[in-house]
């Protein structure tokens, strides 16, 4: 007698739940994939590929045509010339064709080489066009009556081009210069190190102050909800609005407040350009130190603009603690700061945790804001808008690309030790 | 008694410390609201806080009455304008003599509210220190409030100031933040009406509303069904969609942008609005994914399947019983993808070149050069910021729920 098995496999109730299952995900799935997933691998492509901004724009074929003589009587024979060339220095045009009708009132005596004549109708197969080839087409008539008598314009009729142009994106060169060119570039660590800066302070300095406001607005009193609403504003406004109130905010020259508060109340005797000066040196007397201020400043409006998404969270969790045992706490004694070193502060431990690793991705992450703020200047060129810099300040699509490939590799390798260290029941 | 115990001593040291602080922000928020070159009297300030502490918390917290209250704020006036020759803010009383009054009575209250505040029930004897842990916390709990107040404040406040001042009267004094109401609601809000009328901010408006609604349909009509799916029904990876989803999340825009500009450019939709359309829902689909499948799990699975029996497929059960139950979590997502969208920049600042197509972030990028004087900048800086924060505000307690629900558990 055969023992009996479980069933392996799906059976046809579980197989329809899966294909339903398949068909509702499959439109998210294509989404993604394309803007997303796609893009990820393009930009590997790109980064390993010589290619400036300008090679997107395909090449096309550029024609000039001219009758080169003045036929002024009948039976005068001239030169039509088609000056032919590819719009493209660099990318090459493959398997062109031209086509063309010479006006009725010219008779042509000869055609070029390649060019086939039907009637008053040319074909010309011009073959491959490499970057910045141009050729003369020359095609013999002869002045009939009617031309001598009104000259056409042989331009009326426009010669028509088929052609395959070289994609740029699509070619076959590859390059490891960009990888080169970053790597020896001086400015590679500085950048690495502005980046880690950045992400490190401002996401601990997001969640101290998100965990000091939620401290704060986790009990009652009047005005509180107006409050809780003024916080989680620097989040909620666009960033360019934020932005840019900060920079007016900070400007060093006429007209900026802050500059001119601090010199009312006497703190600073000339305006600072907190957003332009890249370091002032601190002297303790023992040792001196470089005061990065720019990527202070920078970091100071990451906290500014990020810790409402930390309160939001810290404050959800506190108000879900059971209120027991700070009941408990109480009457065994436990003062106000114990009880939220032994008791809160341990029940926030997962919540802390995972906004931690989100927040330090996605600042890792964070382009817009510095890019507002200083453009990347006075020591705040974070890896992320150096891949903006190279693409489109530089030009150079293939030396950005080849940035944001260090970008993902980094924040990969962050995701890797996070995941390894990370506790099992949270997140 | 005990008369001079740690409490007192506490006391003593917020109101220096308050006496300073609020004779700064005072000062300054005179001299922003009057144009006039007010200093902040820090020494007499603090003097005059210690001195209002002690008539506040000297006495037995029992014996606090409404009387010592006023007593304490007379006698921080009366330090005050005696330590600084009568010229409390700096200014003889001779200028601006009614906003003085009212700000140096608005001065002496601040301060001796906030004291009273700390102090209260406690002191003036030595305590135990349970007691003094909690003074000590009402102290850095009125001091966090103020700091965080002002600090997020304060930009939003130059801002909006900023859009109705001539860029002329700020450049000569930039503390001056006093508005002529007489010259009218016309010429106060020139830098709306100019923005409106000459930069094309219509447009904008209309683009941004028009894209963010779009972007929210795009990406309910997408994540709906695949949160349904991630949470309700079985199949192998299931497990994995539901943890993984978030990582898409986590992919840097800045690394999609150069090979979508590369392609979009190509393929001739880099400066349409389509475009826009197409990349703003890619990149908020996995995250109202992950916030709606966190919700539909809490809808009880017995109200589907009561609905299963009584013969409604699994579609129409999605719509009759999952979306109805669902609508506050809808409505929350609906939010916050409107807001990410609203508030985009990076990708609507590397698409869009022609002036009819701009978004409102877009558009404010555009006014950032030395030609179109600063009041344009931050006016428009608020028009993008009023309609979202509004919404945002009214739908709070919404959104809030519905954004920690989804994604905090325990």
């Amino acid at each position: 007698m055969s023992k009996p098995t479980p069933p392996k496999g799906l059976g046809p109730l579980a197989k329809r739940e899966m294909r339903f299952a398949y068909a509702l995900l499959l439109p998210t799935f294509l989404v993604v994939l394309s803007v997303v997933l796609f893009p990820l691998l393009a930009n590997f492509w790109i980064a390993f590929k010589p290619i400036q901004l300008g090679d997107l724009r395909t090449p096309s074929v550029l024609v000039n045509e001219r009758l080169m003589d003045k036929l002024e009587t009948v039976g005068a024979e001239g030169d039509i010339r088609y000056r032919v060339r590819n719009s493209s220095r660099k990318s090459d045009i493959e398997d062109i064709v031209m086509t063309d009708t010479v006006p009725a009132s010219l008779t042509i005596l000869s055609v070029d080489e390649r060019c086939i004549q039907d009637g008053q109708n040319l074909t010309c197969d011009l073959g491959d066009y490499e970057g910045g080839k141009r050729e003369d087409i020359i095609v013999r008539v002869a002045a009939t009556q009617a031309f001598v008598d009104a000259p056409d314009n042989i331009k009326d009729t426009k010669p028509v081009f088929e052609f395959v142009p070289e994609n740029a994106l699509l070619s076959g060169d590859f390059t490891f210069e960009n990888f080169s060119k970053l790597f020896d570039s001086s400015d590679f660590w500085p950048v690495l190190w502005a980046s880690l800066y950045y992400t490190i302070f401002g996401t601990l300095g997001a969640l101290v102050m998100g965990l000091f406001a939620a401290q704060l607005l986790n009990m009652s009193f009047r005005g509180r909800s107006i409050l809780r609403g003024l916080f989680l504003s620097p989040y909620v406004a666009p960033v360019i609005a934020v932005a840019f109130a900060w920079v007016l905010l900070l400007d060093a020259g006429p007209g900026g407040t802050l500059n001119a508060l601090l010199q009312q109340l006497g703190v600073i005797e000339a305006p600072i350009n907190f957003l332009g000066t890249r370091a002032v040196t601190l002297d303790f007397g023992l040792f001196t130190f470089d005061f990065p201020v720019a990527l202070t400043v920078v970091i100071l409006f990451e906290v500014w603009r990020y810790f409402p998404l930390a309160f939001l969270f810290i404050l959800a969790r506190m108000q879900s603690m059971s209120t027991d045992i700070y009941e408990a706490a109480e009457i065994d004694g436990a003062t106000p700061i114990q009880q939220f070193w032994y008791i809160s502060l341990p029940q926030l431990m997962g919540i802390l945790a995972v906004l931690f690793l989100l927040r330090f991705i996605w600042t890792f992450n964070k382009f817009d804001d510095i890019f507002l703020l200083t453009g990347g200047a006075a020591g705040t060129r974070t890896l992320t808008v150096n891949v903006y810099e190279q693409a489109f300040a530089v030009s150079n699509l293939g030396a950005g690309a080849a940035v944001a490939v260090v970008v993902f590799a980094v924040l990969l390798f962050f995701a890797l030790i996070f995941f390894k260290f990370s506790p099992e029941d949270d997140a | 008694m005990n008369r001079i115990g740690n409490i007192f001593i506490l006391c003593l040291l917020s109101g220096a410390f308050w006496g300073a602080i609020y004779g700064i922000l005072v000062t300054l928020l005179a001299l922003l609201v009057s144009g006039f070159e007010f200093q902040p009297q820090v020494i007499a300030a603090t003097a005059a806080g210690i001195a209002a502490a002690g008539a506040m918390t000297g006495r037995p917290a029992a014996q606090r009455t409404r009387g010592t209250f006023f007593a304490a704020i007379a006698c921080f006036i009366g330090v005050l304008l005696l330590l600084t020759g009568f010229k409390p803010l700096g200014l003889g009383l001779g200028t601006y003599t009614i906003g003085q009054i009212i700000f140096v009575a608005l001065l002496a209250w601040l301060v001796v509210a906030t004291v009273e505040m700390i102090g209260r029930g406690y002191g003036p004897a030595t305590e135990k220190r349970y007691n003094v842990e909690v003074v000590i916390l009402r102290f850095l709990k009125s001091f966090g409030l103020v700091f965080f107040t002002i600090a997020v404040a304060l930009p939003f406040f130059v801002m909006v100031m900023m859009s109705l001042k001539n860029q002329q009267f700020l450049l000569a004094n930039p503390l001056d933040f006093s508005l002529d109401l007489s010259v009218g609601a016309a010429a106060i809000f020139r830098s709306y009406i100019e923005l409106f009328t000459q930069y094309n901010f219509g447009t904008f408006l209309i683009n941004s509303t028009m894209i963010s609604i779009a972007t929210v349909v795009l990406t309910l009509i997408f994540a709906v069904p695949g949160a349904y799916a991630v949470a309700r029904l079985k199949f192998p990876g299931q497990d994995f969609l539901s943890r993984s989803i978030l990582l898409i999340y986590m992919v840097p825009m800045i690394v999609l942008v150069i090979p979508l500009y590369a392609v979009f450019s190509q393929m001739g939709i880099r400066n349409t609005l389509w475009g826009l359309l197409f990349v703003y829902p890619a990149t908020t689909i996995p995250v109202a994914l992950y916030m709606l499948q966190g919700y539909f799990r809490g809808i009880p699975a017995e109200l589907e399947e009561a609905g299963l029996m009584d013969g409604l497929g699994r579609m129409q059960v999605i719509l009759k019983i999952t979306l109805p139950l669902a609508l506050p979590a809808l409505a929350s997502v609906s939010l916050y993808i409107f807001m990410i969208a609203w508030n985009e920049f990076l990708f609507a600042f590397m698409f869009l070149d022609s002036v009819n197509l701009f978004t409102l972030s877009r558009g404010i990028a555009e006014l950032n050069t030395s030609e179109v004087p600063r009041q344009h900048l931050m006016a428009g800086a608020v028009i993008a910021t009023v309609p979202v924060l509004v919404l945002f505000l009214w739908f709070e307690r919404f959104l809030v729920a519905g954004l920690t629900a989804g994604s905090v558990k325990g």
